[in-house]
């Protein structure tokens, strides 16, 4: 197995981890570490493409890695604000019962 | 002979390292580096403890600890001695191993910070390209282990400290930040030697150290006080207000794992300061040109410690703050002058040698503090006391 | 693969796994920081020395500590009274994400042969990838700066207290 085969197999463990942390999970909270844990995949196999592709100097996948952390903060911030937004106004972070349009 | 005394350090870890045997000798440098770091540094703190409780009792008029060995010099080892063989305690409802891994990620976390300063000439554990990043992000690890101390306790002492602290370091680290990135956009770098190196000159015997520049008195300032907030110290020291929070985020802890929070507390602070003394005092170089056969180390140390002895006299004089005090403080106050600092380092850059940007660099600060100074001072009312309580 | 991988490899996978799966939600954001920081190592040995420490910087010391933020401020970490921990279509969302590993895993190890093997380091500093944003990529990172301000005022508006909103 070549290095790159592995990072990207791990990558995509860790895809599938946070894709099952998204869908099953009761709690708001652990559906966004569940999508954080997706977008760190997806930053890993950036990482291991740059190291291992044809280009290294040309740092493609290192800027597309460095662009999606700064968004991630700014994706994580806006969500956990409306988590505490919906907390506030349900009383709950429970996805279950937070299944009504009309508050 | 002046050469050999600047570089003894690294003589004698060379010397060492060339005792064993070629294939063990790149491990056993870094072995060597460590090992002096964290023996150092905490002997350097148990001598702290006894300078600060010796400088705060003259501050307020007492003596201060003298029973313990000529001057009260041994009391550290009796401090120490008595943490060791106290009992250890843990609540009974705290989370057990969160609660025994917060004092470890503390101190680990700070000891890695040590590893980019360069301590005198040649004196760098990890020569990194970007070091400064490198401390930061392992410095904002350490929110993390301040949370797991006070959640992990089960006291609401302790989860009000912790949560008041994370909050603060938060808000100060931005500050911290931007007031270093102007040094990086002067200097041009993220290594921190490079940072010293930029700063190694001198004009008529006076040295380009960052803080004789308008916009590196202003961003010094700026630093002071945010590590002030970032190591809790007074004024700053909301987290671990006794006389509101008992002793805050470490409550609940005694014994050795105590000692590790006083301990990791303290060495955050030496390491901010070095970091404080690379980027804005000049590091290593000597303050006159005249001064440079005295040992880089020697220099580097001295301001180290006259950094923490102004920590102390800041400790000895100053009020504690309210927190909304604290953090419109911080957001309304230092962030805009940090951001501020950042548009006047880029003009210095950008404006050439001469005269002129030293006018109108230091114009502006001096126009900012001042018309903010004044509108402030206006705008404060000074009357009967008012309560406010929290929700 | 040297060990060191195999090591980092499993302890952040580890770390998801716990932080997907542990009842206690502070536990879970204790957790996602291990993977957190597994990940960033593994960024250190895949030589990007700069995004592996910005990894550090943004996950652990923003993120991690926004999200027990907010497991504090919703009392999260007190566990449901009513059922488990997980939703009442738990078994489609497993399903889901084994059929996307199998996927991923399949072709990953389909196209494995043909992967590029070894190669020299990169000599990347942070000097080139400075010059490189401000240069190539100067226009997503003025919009990354955009969106960041409009998160940070759209943050601030979403969790103020709707009392004081209104006013």
């Amino acid at each position: 197995m070549t290095p790159l085969a592995g990072y990207l197999l791990v990558a995509a463990l860790l895809f599938a981890i946070g894709l099952a942390g998204a869908l099953t999970r009761r709690n708001a909270i652990l559906v966004l570490i569940g999508i954080e844990l997706m977008l760190n995949a997806a930053n890993l196999n950036f990482i291991a493409f740059w190291r291992y592709g044809p280009h290294p100097e040309a740092l493609t996948g290192m800027m597309f890695a460095i662009f999606s952390i700064a968004v991630a903060a700014a994706e994580a911030a806006v969500g956990l604000g409306l988590v505490i937004a919906i907390h506030r106004h349900t009383h709950t972070t429970d996805l279950d019962q937070i299944n009504r349009m009309k508050g | 002979m002046f050469e050999t005394a600047d570089q003894i350090f690294v003589l004698l870890k060379h010397w060492l390292v060339g005792l064993l045997p070629m294939a063990l000798q790149p491990v056993a440098g870094v072995v060597v580096s460590v090992a002096a770091i964290v023996c150092f540094f905490p002997a350097l703190f148990a001598l702290t403890t006894v300078f600060e409780r010796k400088g705060l009792g003259r501050i307020q008029n007492r003596i201060g600890p003298n029973r313990t060995g000529p001057f009260g010099i041994l009391q550290p080892v009796a401090d120490g001695i008595k943490s060791l063989t106290k009992e250890d305690i843990v609540p009974l409802s705290a989370d057990g191993a969160v609660h025994f891994l917060a004092p470890l990620v503390l101190v680990v976390t700070v000891f890695m910070g040590f590893a980019v300063l360069p301590m005198g000439r040649n004196m760098v554990l990890a020569d990194m390209d970007a070091g400064l990043l490198f401390y930061f992000a392992i410095g904002a690890s350490t929110e993390l282990s301040v949370f797991m101390a006070g959640w992990s306790s089960r006291n609401k002492y302790s989860l009000m400290g912790a949560m008041r602290a994370v909050a603060q370091m938060i808000s100060y680290e931005v500050a911290l930040l931007l007031s270093s990135v102007a040094v990086v956009m002067i200097s041009g770098s993220l290594s921190l030697t490079k940072i010293v190196e930029a700063q190694n000159h001198y004009s008529y015997g006076l040295p380009h150290w960052y803080i004789f520049t308008p916009w590196g008195l202003a961003g010094f300032v700026m630093y002071a006080i945010a590590t002030t907030a970032e190591t809790n110290r007074s004024p700053f020291d909301l987290p671990e207000g006794e006389s509101e929070l008992v002793a805050g985020y470490h409550t609940e802890y005694s014994g050795f794992k105590f000692a590790l929070f006083f301990l990791g507390e303290y060495l955050a602070m030496f390491s901010i300061s070095g970091l404080g003394t690379t980027l804005f005092l000049g590091g290593w170089s000597a303050p006159f040109s005249f001064l440079t056969w005295v040992p880089s180390w020697f220099w580097f140390f001295s301001k180290l410690m006259m950094s923490i002895f102004v920590f102390i006299w800041l400790r000895g004089t100053l009020p504690r703050l309210r927190q909304d005090q604290l953090m419109n403080f911080a957001w309304k106050f230092v962030l805009p002058m940090c951001l501020l600092n950042l548009l006047v380092a880029g003009l210095w850059r950008f404006m050439g040698d001469g005269w002129l940007r030293w006018v109108i660099c230091s114009a502006i600060l001096v126009a900012a503090y001042v018309g903010l100074g004044w509108e402030e001072m206006r705008r404060m009312h000074i009357g009967a006391r008012s309560y406010r309580y929290a929700e | 693969m040297s060990f060191a991988f195999y090591l980092i490899a499993a302890l952040t996978v580890a770390g998801g796994l716990a932080a997907v799966l542990l009842k206690n939600t502070v536990h879970c954001a204790l957790a996602l920081t291990v993977a957190f920081a597994g990940l960033a190592f593994l960024f250190l040995q895949l030589d990007a020395q700069f995004a592996g420490f910005a990894q550090i910087l943004v996950y652990i010391g923003a993120v991690a500590i926004l999200v027990v933020f907010a497991i504090l401020l919703t009392r999260g970490s007190e566990t449901p009274k009513d059922g488990g921990i997980f939703s009442r279509t738990w078994l489609a969302g497993l399903a889901v994400a084994a059929a996307v590993f199998a996927m991923l895993g399949w072709a990953v190890l389909q196209s494995a042969p043909g992967l590029p093997g070894a190669t020299p380091e990169p000599t990347v500093t942070v000097g080139d990838i400075g010059v490189a944003l401000m240069g190539r990529y100067v226009l997503p990172l003025e919009i990354v700066a955009l969106l960041l301000t409009a998160a940070l005022i759209g943050a601030v508006i979403v969790a103020m207290h709707e009392k004081e909103g209104g006013k």
